[in-house]
């Protein structure tokens, strides 16, 4: 077997082969504006490294999220395409359970409980709490780090936590610990051993699109940009269905 | 014509809100499967970038299977996959870029990444054959106003006009809403017009004054126009008088038809050119059709024109402009290419 496995949920452009035994080639670039760019070329030289063929490739696994939209897509876009065009088994994985699986691998957390968040923007992370042994218990959530009253806050701030969601909010979680980001070495290692949760190759975005509904005759007039809705709260309006 | 030898191409069309995957051979239409989230977008009363990429990715791999099905190829036969580099919405863009990146690796075929607008033109090709360069062509759609030099579809394109705010398409979205018309625009506006009178209201012709023909030669601007007519059905209302939709209607779209095909063949006339293409969404417009043919051929132009299929956006204007970068033997693209929201439309093949 060969399994190709990759994530782009994080700034973290990263991809793996592994054969059924060990990793037979990885690599992990940070770069988070340029992910449709250096994913596939990253692929070839995995295929290079490890001396095997593009058509040895006989899975895939792919990080689901969540994460930022747009990067998160070029992966499942990938995963799901080559799947498809050579009937290939695509197996999703959630990003925050592949941290996970590292953080006890690694023993970084100690054997306690601990937290996985990652950067959501706008200031808030994307989480999920697990026990010592790496299940999970609650998520994955898209939430504010920084608010003790709530739920999220009190929680996350008793844990130690790995992924750059801890490392960008420290004072929210008791420990800032390894690794900052999902690595598809760690993905493949795990889906081999069927160490972690299989899903659907289906986007966890968490949130929904950010748009205004329009008014009708107000928003002509009375805004500059109608020819593509807006960032902000969805109001009701006459077209609204 | 093509003949059955001319490679298999396969193309990818991810710019706006239309999933498109289409297969073509030289110019013969073999596929052109299309799926589009119009619908999703209508309560928002315009395209969203992030609903638009989230469909993206949920229609890809359908629409793919849909397109070989259509065709009774298999992914074996296909030669070289094209796909939209730019311009466009920067996220959709990139989940077909990403997808076609990954399909033409998985199959080891070429990939071309090629330009959206010079596709449009490309399309033609599909319906009446090769095109006899040079050509001016006009596009009309929600995202696009561009009049554009070909002088040659693979390789040289040049863009001499574009609208400065709104597309023509946007400009019929933003009208029909202002007369309580759904979205999309373009049909609802037509089919009102067809009982108005279009000479009922002189709706003003953005960029057509002496001064601006000199600085704006062949360039739109449509923001004018809506204005005019939010004005103009304000203050009907204010006067308590009932709003004529139907000549309203008739005098927008008879001055963004007069403004369009007036530039257009302008073009044609101070360039030398004598084929005039005509393509994008907005060309299913009756009277922009009419009025283009009308002036097409009083000027002496041949006006070329695909049926609406294939003017709209889809992935099988992307093969067919993959065809002919095939064709002429030009480079593939490198594998590191990314997704370019403005693309400029003389690159008309990404390295």
């Amino acid at each position: 077997m060969l399994l190709l496995a990759l994530d782009t949920a994080t700034p973290a452009v990263t991809v793996a082969l592994h054969d059924g035994a060990r990793v037979v080639a990885e690599s992990t670039t940070v770069d988070a504006r340029r992910h449709t760019e250096l994913l596939i070329p990253a692929v070839l030289d995995a295929l290079a490294e490890a001396g095997a063929d593009r058509r040895d490739v006989t899975e895939i696994a792919v990080g689901v999220g969540p994460g930022p939209f747009t990067g998160l897509r070029v992966g499942l876009a990938a995963a799901t395409t080559w799947g498809a065009a050579l009937d290939l088994p695509v197996r999703g994985v959630c990003s925050l359970d592949v941290i996970a699986y590292e953080v006890v691998r690694s023993g970084s957390a100690g054997a306690q409980p601990f937290a996985v968040a990652t950067d959501a923007r706008r200031r808030e992370v994307y989480w999920a709490t697990y026990d010592a042994a790496g299940q999970r218990t609650d998520g994955p959530h898209v939430g504010p780090p920084l608010t003790p009253d709530e739920h999220v806050g009190t929680m996350l701030a008793a844990l130690p936590a790995a992924g750059a969601g801890a490392r960008l909010y420290p004072a929210a979680f008791a420990q800032v610990v390894e690794p900052e980001y999902p690595s598809a070495a760690v993905l493949a290692t795990a889906v081999a051993a069927s160490a972690v949760e299989i899903v659907e190759p289906q986007p966890l975005y968490l949130r929904r699109p950010d748009v205004t509904v329009t008014t009708g005759r107000k928003s002509v007039l009375g805004s500059a940009s109608t020819g593509s809705a807006s960032t902000g709260s969805a109001q009701s309006g006459r077209r609204q269905r | 014509m093509s003949v059955a030898d001319d490679p298999l191409i396969l193309g990818i069309e991810t710019s706006c809100d239309e999933t498109g995957v289409g297969l073509v051979r030289g110019t013969t239409l073999l596929a052109n499967a299309v799926a589009s989230s119009v619908d999703e977008h209508a309560r928002f009363g315009g395209v969203v970038p992030e609903v638009a990429s989230r469909a993206h990715l949920q229609a890809i791999t359908p629409t793919l299977r849909r397109a070989l099905d259509e065709a009774g190829v298999r992914l074996t036969d296909v030669d070289a996959v094209a796909v939209t580099a730019g311009p466009g919405l920067a996220g959709a863009l990139m989940v077909g870029v990403s997808a076609a990146k990954a399909l033409a690796v998985a199959i080891d075929k070429p990939l071309y990444g090629v330009n959206h607008l010079v596709g449009h033109v490309a399309a033609e090709q599909l319906e009446n054959g090769r095109l006899t360069e040079p050509v001016v062509a006009l596009l009309v759609s929600g995202g696009h106003t561009e009049i554009l030099e070909v002088t040659d579809i693979a390789t040289a394109a040049e863009l001499l006009g574009q609208t400065l705010d709104d597309a023509a398409g946007e400009a019929f979205d933003k009208v029909a809403r202002l007369l309580d018309l759904p979205y999309p625009g373009g049909p609802h506006i037509q089919r009102a017009a067809a009982t108005g009178d279009p000479t009922a209201i002189r709706f003003p012709r953005g960029l057509t004054s002496q001064r601006d023909m000199e600085r704006h030669r062949y360039n739109f601007s449509f923001s004018g126009l809506k204005t005019a007519v939010a004005r103009w059905v304000e203050s009907a209302q204010r006067d308590g008088a009932p709003v004529p939709v139907d000549d309203v209607a008739a005098a927008f779209q008879e001055s963004v038809a007069d403004v369009l095909t007036r530039k257009a063949v302008l073009a044609c006339q101070e360039r030398g050119i004598t084929t005039m293409v005509l393509a994008g969404g907005v060309a299913a417009n009756a009277r922009i059709r009419d009025l283009t043919r009308e002036r097409c051929a009083a000027a002496g132009i041949a006006l070329r024109q695909p049926r609406l299929s294939l003017c709209t956006d889809n992935g099988a204007m992307i093969a067919a402009l993959g065809a002919a970068v095939v064709e002429r033997g030009l480079p593939p693209s490198s594998i590191d290419f990314g997704a370019d929201s403005s693309l400029p439309v003389t690159e008309v093949l990404v390295r």
